[in-house]
């Protein structure tokens, strides 16, 4: 047995956090019990659902597959992160999750911030895609409610809304 | 659902790694992408006393084509980089076919191609490729290194030629073979899970238009990659439908796998003989292509 704790400093969503964390947790944990940030879900705890999917150093990675010591140093974003600054008043959202909004991308919600934390990134490499294509980036996330096809949906909207602006 | 408590030892460099491996024995485990180790904790599947993290050894990450033609890669390369870096399809078009197989693309943003092939699990991709390409594993531990072939590599279920204090650090992947075409394909439930069944081939064909002998290398059917014999048949014959249906089915008639939940054995080796069938076809196909 060891108590050991190590000192790491991640800059999460633009705010830099120092904390003193056991080796052994988990990066989806430090996020929700030491930063508070809850929007970050925590489903299977063993890298299969994807809802725990968070960027770090802007790729998609999933969040209960990393130690927070290994964050140590890195730039997190989070789904608390998506949407611009002006959004602090509650109405504004990130076009993808008002792309969700607008055509019925979620039901129950709880995989919501893994879809969309998996697609930002996505979208950005490929800012036209078809919907095999969507399929394909979406297959790491499952949702139990298997609303997929208003998910695809969604991100082909959103692709266009972000294509237009 | 959560780790057993644990040493965490971040070194800056690969002296400094290849001395805690060698204090720490067989306690220690090499955290890379942590892609399998970290559930496997999670799970308390494996306990080590220590945990030994390698990502800080950038040096490692590298992908480098040789003078030769062929490829080296450090063992930290994340797997998302093989898909994008052009020189991986030029010099090795087959492992190039392969990496989109693996998993999701969350998971090749942190997965390496050491760990994938260090990690030995029979239903991945990386070693079967390996297996088909030739590679040569570089395998150093302090005060040493020395040099495996992939085929050499692999033993048992998860189990591989690495020894206690010992770190896989490079991939060498030999120039590609002239008139030569690869083919990778594998068939899952669903994109992103593990394979019922994969198959790596290469296949060539000479100045007349007769085929070299086929290498064949399967994924999921073993408890390793298994390199069947069949391909040899090949050598000396003209291509087509006839002769791929054969050397497929000659080829599933090696193979012994298993039955699981994902798949029965029966269904693996109907599933062999036809990725043979296709891979064969598509494979020389492309050493054509190539000639």
């Amino acid at each position: 047995m060891t108590d050991e704790r190590i000192e790491v400093t991640v800059n999460v969503n633009g705010t830099e956090h120092r904390a003193s964390v056991e080796p052994r947790r988990l990066l989806s944990d430090f996020l929700r019990h030491d930063l508070g940030l809850t929007g970050t879900h925590v489903g299977c705890e063993h890298g299969v659902c994807g809802a725990c999917t968070v960027l770090l150093h802007g790729e998609a990675v999933r969040s209960c597959l990393l130690l927070a010591v290994q964050a140590d140093g890195a730039e997190v974003t989070t789904v608390e992160g998506l949407a611009p600054e002006s959004a602090t008043d509650g109405d504004g959202l990130h076009p993808l999750q008002a792309a969700f909004w607008e055509a019925h991308g979620l039901q129950c919600g709880f995989c919501t911030p893994g879809f969309l934390m998996t697609l930002v990134p996505f979208l950005a490499e490929n800012p036209d895609p078809d919907e095999d294509e969507v399929r394909h980036a979406i297959s790491g996330n499952l949702c139990r409610c298997t609303g997929y096809q208003h998910i695809v949906d969604a991100v082909l909207l959103a692709a266009e809304k972000l294509r237009s602006s | 659902m959560k780790p057993a408590p644990f040493r965490y030892a971040r070194p800056e460099s690969l002296e400094e790694a290849l001395d805690l491996l060698a204090e720490e024995g067989d306690g220690a485990k090499i955290l890379a992408g942590g892609q399998s180790l970290i559930p496997v904790m999670s799970f308390r599947l494996a306990q080590p006393a220590m945990l030994v993290d390698v990502n800080r050894l950038t040096d490692l990450d590298r992908v480098e084509r040789t003078a030769a033609g062929g490829l080296r890669l450090g063992a930290l390369t994340r797997q998302r980089r093989l898909e994008r870096e052009p020189v991986v399809a030029e010099a090795a078009p087959l492992l190039a076919e392969a990496v989109p197989h693996v998993a999701h693309p969350q998971i090749r943003n942190r997965g390496t191609v050491g760990g994938s092939l260090a990690h030995a699990d029979p239903a991945a991709e990386l070693p079967a490729v390996m297996v088909a390409l030739g590679a040569r594993f570089r395998l150093e531990r302090r005060g040493g290194a020395r040099e495996v072939a992939a085929a050499d590599f692999y033993g048992g279920l998860f189990s591989t030629a690495l020894e206690a204090g010992e770190m896989l650090t490079e991939v060498a992947i030999p120039p590609w073979p002239a008139r030569t075409g690869g083919a990778f394909l594998e068939v899952s439930r669903r994109r992103g899970d593990y394979a019922m069944a994969g198959l790596a081939a290469l296949a060539s064909v000479d100045a007349d238009g007769r085929c070299g002998p086929a290498r064949l290398v399967y994924l999921s059917v073993g408890d390793a990659p298994v390199a069947v014999e069949a391909g040899a048949a090949m050598a000396g014959e003209m291509p087509g439908e006839e002769l791929f249906a054969h050397v497929a089915a000659a080829a599933a008639a090696e193979l012994d796998p298993r039955s699981d939940i994902h798949a029965s054995a029966e269904y693996r080796r109907h599933l062999a003989e036809v990725l043979a069938r296709r891979a064969l076809a598509r494979a020389v196909r492309r050493a054509r292509e190539a000639a």
